[in-house]
């Protein structure tokens, strides 16, 4: 640690704590614009040249030797084929739902574990822990907890008298099943967020609230929420971004199945490039990163320009 | 700064893992080893499941005291369509093994063998083997595969012992096929009458797939067709349609097991040889799964071919044996020894450990091979359909086109989620799509 | 309002300021705190524990009591069985996948967190032109999903497809942007004197950066290097694609891979998902704080 206080030498040439912009003193400059390099030569080479090329690639016939050019064919194919336009509506219903779940019962969690609950350390240990583990082995648990003839779950159901649904073999049921469990999993880290969001609130506008004799909903509604949007607009961004892209738990867990059931526009890519079809898988690269700008921009501002109106 | 050192350390660390395992391209744990003195050391690829991983080490053995001087190195990865992709990629990488285990006929097609193995017609052990094989391994007339197992036959799995309580007869219909099936059920609800196991992707495609020797019997020409994309040889017509029609027919009527969604290939040849299940579209290479865990019951089942609607067109669909191949790059000294090891597998010495380690689900390609005395019951039944001259082999082996989508299609078929009419018309799209990836003209 | 500063400058207690000012004990609290509690450490049990549970007693199971997957105790106990099983199945090659993800992951958080901390340290200290291209490149990198195929056909172009190394890189790049986030909040809480007073003692930037800057900023370090360890530790999309031959297995992939080598035994596949869990556990158990305050100290700023 560097000793804290200072002595200025009059003497000396007083350096404005401040870089202006139009400082051009490069190598005298104790924050040289080369640092800057070691990252952006990772960057340039393994993310920007090959966003850049897929949308050319998108165009072509692929085989990684050789592309012929087809124009938008592979686009048009894509939506055509009826497996694939349902992998474009999976992916928006599996974002929202999961995103919309885990804020509302990130948000209900966190109030728990931020006001004066009775084991609220255990409970935010357990809460958080599922965020770490690996996600094929959540998905591979689930499966066997889930199977629709030995599973536990179905077993209890059972027990009760209750339907027991074939949660990932029925078409209707295996996209919704997945984002329950990525839910399970993902829910820890958006109630941190909010927890964090909560404590910042000053206490000062709780006791506030409560010399004016505030019941503790209309605290929740006009203390709590509007203050936690931060975490919320956080919360519902990242939570998106992530699973818009992410298809790691529907692999682990169905293969994008029963047939094309829940597929989305990730493991679409995944499954195309398998085949061989590199071309479309490009372009259903393309696609996504057209569904998630198109996504996140209007959020990003709808949420920011929320947040400004405070 | 109290930290600085173990700051300089995460830094140096930092540089010298990127700089070091870059321009180094270390290969990680686990790769191939280099040559250890004087002996030559080549590597075989394989598939991951038990039965072949076994069937590798005991070839590999063999061969090893055959050829003290020879160290083989067995790599496996897993088989289905993610194989079929990691195949070729390693292909195009130049990253293959010196061997490779891997499907004749159309997937072998697609691995662009002109440019990616070595030429094998010159091999001593190339006159031995059976005409149909030779086709399914060769382009422009030059071999580049030799066999390794037997063949095997897809078409109905049967138990004889409910067939014969019964007193059913093998049915030559499809109508029959279903009659049959019906009879089960009524006589007891207890015995599924036709299994489905959707759990393992694959299974979906056998009533399609094991229907193309009817197809090929009805007409000769479509293969032809099929690959040139001509005279209507589309699965959204018939003949070929049957086969998606049975698949949802089978499921609407009632006569599948009702765990078929989850059901493994496992578990399904398990119920059929205990009884609790009747009949399964299956492929005769699944009896290993009996072989190994029900061997008492293996000669409770037998074999008919999926049923034809008309008698005369029934035929029973083979699969030519899976084969060995030789990687390009694999050159002088390693070469050799790669090719010996081809050779070692189809040799009397290599056939004995072909029996002892591979179950036997037809005939062997080679004459070099012959099958156990004790070979099971159903065996003699794909025999007999071959000598009866009502077999022929699957589309996969007649032309380089198949769609990778289908299991996928079949199962949205299967659970009812698609029509069959939708299914085909799916299939036939993924056909197209296949065959223009493949740069086939007339597509 | 900024939350950072709240959250960074609040008092801290020994439960890092989460707790609610005191206020009396009237029935309805009572009720509240330990009822409400009660029934959460209950429901808590049975969603987000029984999985583990199940996790433990199948790795522990014969192979045709899992395959029955009840939750139940196993009839014998095998756990060393099947430890010892997984660990040898297939020569090895759990612990092979194990080497191989420790590699990966070490090597990756190590380049990510020098040059992320590089970035984001000269985003905050100097504004340039650069800085809102910089700042819309790193906001791009987070939203913008990664082009797989043309990366495979990059890293075969520069041969290092299906390579560790190769892999390495793509993990450094994919998890730069998170973690220059992350440092560059992180860097507004030094404050400037101290780089003043460094070169004033003649500190050129190397050294204003590796021994002033980068001591202080230790605690963000430890949260991007835990956060960032456990991505690449249980990412199983990114070797899928660029590492797919079992030449260099990490243990995701061999885990997914041995759900077909295991068809019949789902003892051992649990067993194999108990060892994956072993190490973020580790992780959890030391670094819970960290990840706490580094992750809400950055991301809710945002």
């Amino acid at each position: 640690m560097t000793t804290a206080s200072v002595t200025i030498d009059p003497a000396a040439p007083t350096r404005t704590p401040r870089r202006s912009k139009s400082d051009r003193r490069g190598i005298r400059s104790p924050y040289p614009s080369w640092f800057y390099i070691p990252a952006g030569v990772l960057y340039l080479i393994f993310f920007a040249i090959p966003t850049f090329s897929s949308f050319y690639f998108a165009l072509t016939r692929w085989t990684l030797f050789s592309q012929t050019f087809i124009g938008f064919g592979n686009f048009v194919q894509f939506f055509q084929t009826p497996a694939l336009t349902q992998g474009f509506v999976n992916t928006f219903i599996y974002g929202f739902v999961t995103s919309a779940a885990k804020v509302v019962i990130g948000l209900a969690l966190a109030l728990l574990l931020t006001g004066a609950t009775f084991g609220r350390g255990y409970l935010r240990a357990v809460v958080f822990f599922p965020v770490l583990v690996s996600t094929v082995g959540v998905g591979l648990t689930f499966k066997a907890l889930l199977n629709p003839f030995h599973g536990v779950v179905n077993q209890v159901l059972g027990f009760f008298h209750l339907p027991q649904p074939g949660w990932y073999t029925d078409p209707h049921l295996a996209l919704l099943t997945v984002a329950g469990v990525d839910i399970w999993k993902g829910v820890g880290i958006a109630t941190l967020i909010f927890m964090a969001g909560i404590v910042a609130i000053p206490s000062e506008y709780f006791e506030a609230a409560r010399v004016d004799g505030a019941g503790s909903w209309n605290v929740f509604r006009n203390i709590t929420l509007p203050l936690a949007r931060p975490a919320m607009a956080t919360v519902i961004i990242l939570s998106l971004i992530g699973r818009l892209r992410s298809f790691d738990l529907i692999w682990a867990m169905t293969n994008g199945g029963p047939g094309f059931s829940s597929d989305v526009i990730a493991s679409v890519i995944y499954k195309q490039y398998q085949a061989g079809f590199f071309g479309l898988s490009t372009a259903g690269n393309v696609i996504l990163f057209l569904v998630v700008t198109a996504i996140m921009l209007p959020v990003q501002w709808f949420l920011n320009r929320r947040e400004a109106e405070l | 700064m109290k930290f600085s050192p173990l700051r300089r350390a995460l830094v140096a660390t930092a540089s010298v893992a990127a700089v070091a395992l870059t321009l180094a391209g270390c290969s990680g744990f686990g790769s191939t080893g280099g040559n250890s003195g004087a002996k030559v050391t080549i590597t075989y690829l394989t598939g991951n499941d038990a039965a072949d991983t076994a069937q590798g080490k005991a070839l590999i053995a063999g061969f090893e005291k055959k050829y003290p001087n020879v160290h083989v190195k067995m790599d496996t990865q897993p088989t289905g369509t993610q194989g079929d992709n990691l195949m070729k990629t390693k292909l195009s990488t130049k990253t293959m093994d010196n061997v490779f285990h891997y499907n004749s006929g159309s997937l072998f097609q697609a691995l662009n063998p002109k440019t990616s193995m070595v030429d094998l017609s010159g091999e001593s052990w190339v006159s031995d083997l059976d005409k149909n094989f030779k086709q399914v391994v060769s382009v422009d007339g030059k071999i580049y595969g030799a066999p390794l197992g037997t063949g095997s036959a897809g078409g109905i799995l049967y138990n004889k012992k409910i067939y014969q309580q019964l007193g059913l007869s093998i049915p030559t219909t499809w109508d029959e096929f279903i009659a049959n099936s019906k009879k089960i059920q009524s006589s007891d609800p207890s015995v599924t009458p036709i299994l489905q196991s959707f759990g393992d992707t694959w299974t979906s495609q056998l009533l399609v797939l094991g229907d193309f020797a009817n197809i090929n019997k009805q007409d000769p020409n479509w293969a032809k067709n099929y690959t040139n994309n001509t005279g209507g040889a589309k699965y959204v017509n018939q003949p070929a349609f049957e086969g998606f029609q049975h698949t949802a027919e089978i499921v609407a009527d009632g006569l599948v097991n009702k765990d078929y969604a989850s059901m493994t290939n496992a578990q399904a040849m398990d119920a059929l040889a205990t009884g609790k299940a009747a009949q399964y579209p299956m492929l005769t290479s699944a009896m290993a799964t009996v072989q190994q865990d029900e061997p008492d019951k293996i000669n409770d089942i037998g074999v008919f071919p999926i049923p034809s609607p008309d008698a005369k067109y029934t035929s029973l669909t083979l699969w030519e044996p899976n084969a060995l191949y030789i990687a390009s790059t694999t050159t002088g000294d390693k070469l050799q020894a790669a090719k010996n090891f081809v050779a070692f597998a189809n040799s009397p010495q290599g056939c004995t450990i072909q029996n002892q380690t591979g179950a036997a689900a037809g005939p062997y390609a080679t004459s070099a091979c012959k099958l156990p005395s004790n070979a099971p019951d159903f065996i003699k039944d794909v025999q007999n359909y071959i000598k009866e001259d009502k077999a022929s082999p699957a589309l996969e082996f007649l032309s380089p086109i198949k769609g990778p989508n289908l299991e996928t299609i079949l199962i949205a078929v299967g659970s009812q989620s698609t029509t069959a009419t939708v299914g085909a018309q799916q299939y036939d799209q993924d056909v197209k799509a296949q065959a223009q990836q493949l740069g086939i003209k007339g597509w | 309002m900024t939350v950072t500063r709240a959250i960074t400058t609040a008092p801290r207690g020994a439960s890092g300021g989460l707790h609610p000012p005191r206020r009396p004990m009237t029935a309805r609290r009572f009720a509240r705190k330990y009822l409400i509690g009660i029934i959460a450490i209950l429901v808590s049990i049975i969603v987000f524990l029984v999985p583990f549970i199940f996790i433990l007693l199948q790795a522990a199971k014969d192979p045709k009591d899992a395959g029955l997957m009840g939750f139940d105790l196993p009839t014998t106990w095998q756990f060393w069985q099947n430890l010892v099983a997984v660990i040898q199945n297939n020569s090895y090659q759990v612990l092979a996948a194990f080497i191989n993800s420790f590699i990966l992951t070490i090597a990756s958080v190590a380049i990510m967190v020098v040059f992320s901390a590089m970035c984001g340290y000269l985003l905050h200290r100097r504004r340039t032109r650069l800085n809102p291209l910089v700042n819309f490149l790193v906001l791009a990198g987070l939203i913008v999903p990664p082009a797989v195929v043309p990366t495979i056909w990059v890293l075969q172009g520069v041969g290092m497809f299906d390579t560790l190394p190769g892999m390495i890189l793509i993990e450094a790049t994919l998890g730069l942007p998170f973690s220059i986030l992350l440092f560059r909040a992180f860097v507004a809480t030094i404050p400037r004197e101290l780089d003043e007073a460094a070169i004033i003692d003649g500190a050129g930037p190397m050294r204003l950066f590796f021994r002033v800057i980068l001591p202080l900023l230790r605690p963000v370090v430890v949260t991007v290097v835990v956060v960032q360890a456990v991505a690449v530790f249980n990412d199983f999309t990114g070797p899928l694609y660029f590492l797919p031959s079992s030449a260099n297995p990490t243990v995701q992939l061999t885990l997914y891979n041995f759900q077909s080598q295991s068809v019949s035994q789902y003892n051992l596949l649990f067993m194999n998902i108990l060892l994956i869990t072993i190490p973020p556990l580790i992780m959890y158990i030391f670094f819970n704080r960290q990840i706490v305050a580094g992750m809400t100290s950055g991301a809710v700023k945002g």
